[in-house]
C-alpha cells in the first residue's frame, strides 16, 4: 500500500506551507514595533529610498535618479541595456587617435 | 472511493517502476518552482516593505535640473516655495555620494541640521555637533569601526576630515541605513565643498495630501528649472523597480524555464511505446477510458503537486530564513556594501495560487490529453504501438 504514504506526504507538505504562512503572520505582527522605528528613521532623516544597491545613482536612489538623463553610466558598470551584451566596441578611427611622435 | 484509491495505488506503482526518471523530474520541477517562487516572494516582500515604510517619506521633493541633469538647488528657492498656500515647512536637504577608495564602496552622506532623538534602531546617539557622525552597519563593517572611533573621509579639497562615530544603526534598519553616514550639515557642506547658498534638494511639507499634485504643478510654474517628486511617485517607483517580470534574475533564469517546459512537455505529451502498450493492455483487460484518464490524472498530480509544494517550501525557507542567499550574488551586482536581507515574511496568497495554476494545471493537462488519444484507440492497435 503506497497511497497512504503519498497522501501523508502531501498532507504533511500542505501543513508545512500553512505553518510557514502562519508563522509569517506572527512574524509580521511581532515586527510591528520595528516597522514603526523604521518609519521614524525615514521621517526624521527625510529618506526616500532603500539602501539596497550602492553601485550607481539610479540603483541607490531610484526614486530620485535623473533617469531622463542620457548616458548616465560609468566605466565598467554592468550593462543595463541588453544590447550591450551583443554590441562589439566600434573600430578605432586612426584620424581621431593621438599617436606619440616617433 | 475504493476504485479511486486502487487507481491512485496503481498510479504510484506505475511511477515507481520508472523511479529514477520520475525522481529526476520531480527534483528539476521542484527547483524551477523554488526559483520562480523565490523571485516572487523576494520582490513582493520588498514591495510591501517599501509601501509600509516609505509612507513616512517626504510629501514633496524639489530638485533643480540643469543641462538635463540633477543640480544643486539655491536655498533661496525655499522662500519662493513658502509663498504657495497650503504648505508647511520647507527644508533644504544636504546629501550626496562618497566613493571610498579604501574599501571600494559607495557611501550615502546625509546632513542633518538639528538634533534628532527617539531613533530606537541606533546603538549610541545621533550627531549633536560638528565633527560627529552616525553610520550604517555596512559602513561600520567596511571600515571596521564602532561607536567612539574615528571615521576618516577625504573632503573636496583633498584634506582628511575626522568624524567621531557617536552611533551605529542596528542591523534591523539595514535596508534603510546600511551605507548611510549622517553628519551635521556644516560638515557635509565642507566635505563636499558645496557653495553655502546651495543644497542638494528641498523637502516641502504639504498639509493636505490631495493638494500635493497642485502644489507640484505650482512649483514647476514658479520655478521652471525644477523637478518636483511626489511621495506617490516614490512609492510607485518601488512597485515598478521590484517588478519580477522585468528582473535580471528572471531573464537569466528564463532559459532554464524554457528548457524545463520542453522537458515536461516532451515527458508528458510524448507517450513512450511502453506506456502506449500499457494503456492497450489495461483496455484489453477491461479498464474503461475514464479509468485510464483518471490513472494519468493521478500520475500528473503526484509529480506536479509534490514538486510544487516542495518548491514553495524551499523558496519560503530560502527567502525568509536564509536571507535569499542563493539569489543574492545575482542581486548584489557591483555593490560593495550590500545589506543582508532580513525581510518581513509578506506573502501574497494570490501569488501562491497563481503559481499552483501555472505549474500543476498545465502539467496535469499535458499528461491527460495524449493518454486520452491513446485510450480511445483500439486496444490491439495500442498494444502493437
Amino acid at each position: 500500500m503506497k497511497h497512504p504514504f503519498f497522501i501523508g506526504l502531501i498532507v504533511l507538505e500542505i501543513a508545512v506551507v500553512l505553518i510557514l504562512l502562519l508563522a509569517g503572520q506572527v512574524g509580521i505582527r511581532a515586527q510591528q514595533p520595528q516597522r514603526e522605528a523604521k518609519r521614524r528613521i525615514v521621517h526624521q532623516l527625510m529618506l526616500t529610498d532603500f539602501a539596497l544597491w550602492t553601485e550607481a545613482r539610479y540603483t541607490r536612489n531610484p526614486s530620485q535618479a535623473d533617469l531622463f538623463t542620457p548616458f548616465q553610466d560609468f566605466p565598467s558598470a554592468i550593462d543595463h541595456f541588453p544590447a550591450g551584451s551583443i554590441m562589439a566596441p566600434g573600430k578605432i578611427n586612426g584620424a581621431t587617435r593621438l599617436e606619440p611622435k616617433k | 472511493m475504493q476504485r479511486h484509491r486502487k487507481i491512485l495505488e496503481y498510479a504510484l506503482s506505475s511511477l515507481l517502476r520508472r523511479k529514477y526518471k520520475n525522481i529526476a523530474l520531480i527534483a528539476v520541477f521542484s527547483f524551477i518552482v523554488a526559483v520562480l517562487s523565490s523571485v516572487l516572494f523576494l520582490t513582493h516582500a520588498l514591495q510591501t516593505e517599501a509601501e509600509n515604510i516609505l509612507v513616512e517619506a517626504p510629501e514633496l521633493i524639489v530638485q533643480k535640473v540643469a543641462g538635463g541633469r540633477h543640480d544643486l538647488i539655491p536655498v533661496a528657492y525655499t522662500k519662493r516655495i513658502k509663498m504657495i498656500p497650503g504648505i508647511g515647512k520647507v527644508t533644504p536637504r544636504y546629501w550626496g555620494y562618497y566613493y571610498d577608495s579604501l574599501t571600494g564602496g559607495n557611501y550615502t552622506i546625509l546632513g542633518v541640521d538639528r538634533e534628532i532623538e527617539g531613533l530606537t534602531l541606533l546603538e549610541g546617539d545621533m550627531p549633536i555637533e560638528t565633527g560627529e557622525c552616525a553610520i550604517g552597519k555596512g559602513v561600520a563593517a567596511a571600515r571596521r569601526i564602532s561607536v567612539g572611533e574615528e571615521l576618516v573621509l577625504t573632503d573636496g579639497k583633498g584634506a582628511f576630515s575626522m568624524f567621531t562615530v557617536t552611533g551605529v544603526f542596528s542591523a534591523a534598519s539595514e535596508l534603510l541605513t546600511n551605507d548611510l553616514v549622517v553628519l551635521f550639515y556644516e560638515d557635509i557642506v565642507r566635505l563636499f565643498d558645496m557653495p553655502a547658498d546651495k543644497a542638494t534638494d528641498i523637502v516641502v511639507e504639504v498639509f493636505n495630501d490631495t493638494e500635493t499634485p497642485v502644489v507640484a504643478r505650482t512649483i514647476q510654474r514658479l520655478l521652471p528649472d525644477t523637478r518636483p517628486i511626489m511621495k506617490s511617485e516614490i512609492i510607485r517607483t518601488y512597485s515598478t523597480v521590484f517588478n519580477w517580470r522585468s528582473g535580471l534574475v528572471l531573464t537569466m533564469f528564463f532559459g532554464a524555464l524554457v528548457a524545463f517546459c520542453i522537458l515536461a512537455w516532451d515527458k508528458a505529451t510524448g507517450l513512450s511505446a511502453e506506456e502506449r502498450q500499457e494503456i492497450g493492455i489495461l483496455k484489453a483487460i477491461g479498464w474503461e477510458t475514464a479509468n485510464i484518464l483518471e490513472l494519468k490524472f493521478w500520475e500528473g498530480v503526484i509529480v506536479s503537486l509534490t514538486s510544487y509544494l516542495t518548491g514553495v517550501i524551499l523558496a519560503y525557507l530560502h527567502i525568509f530564513y536564509l536571507g535569499g542567499s542563493f539569489l543574492s550574488p545575482a542581486l548584489k551586482g557591483w555593490s560593495v556594501i550590500f545589506p543582508s536581507f532580513r525581510l518581513t515574511p509578506y506573502v501574497s496568497v494570490q501569488q501562491i495560487f497563481i503559481l499552483l495554476f501555472l505549474t500543476v494545471l498545465p502539467y496535469v493537462a499535458s499528461t491527460i490529453i495524449p493518454s486520452w488519444k491513446a485510450a480511445i484507440t483500439d486496444p490491439d492497435a495500442a498494444m502493437r504501438g
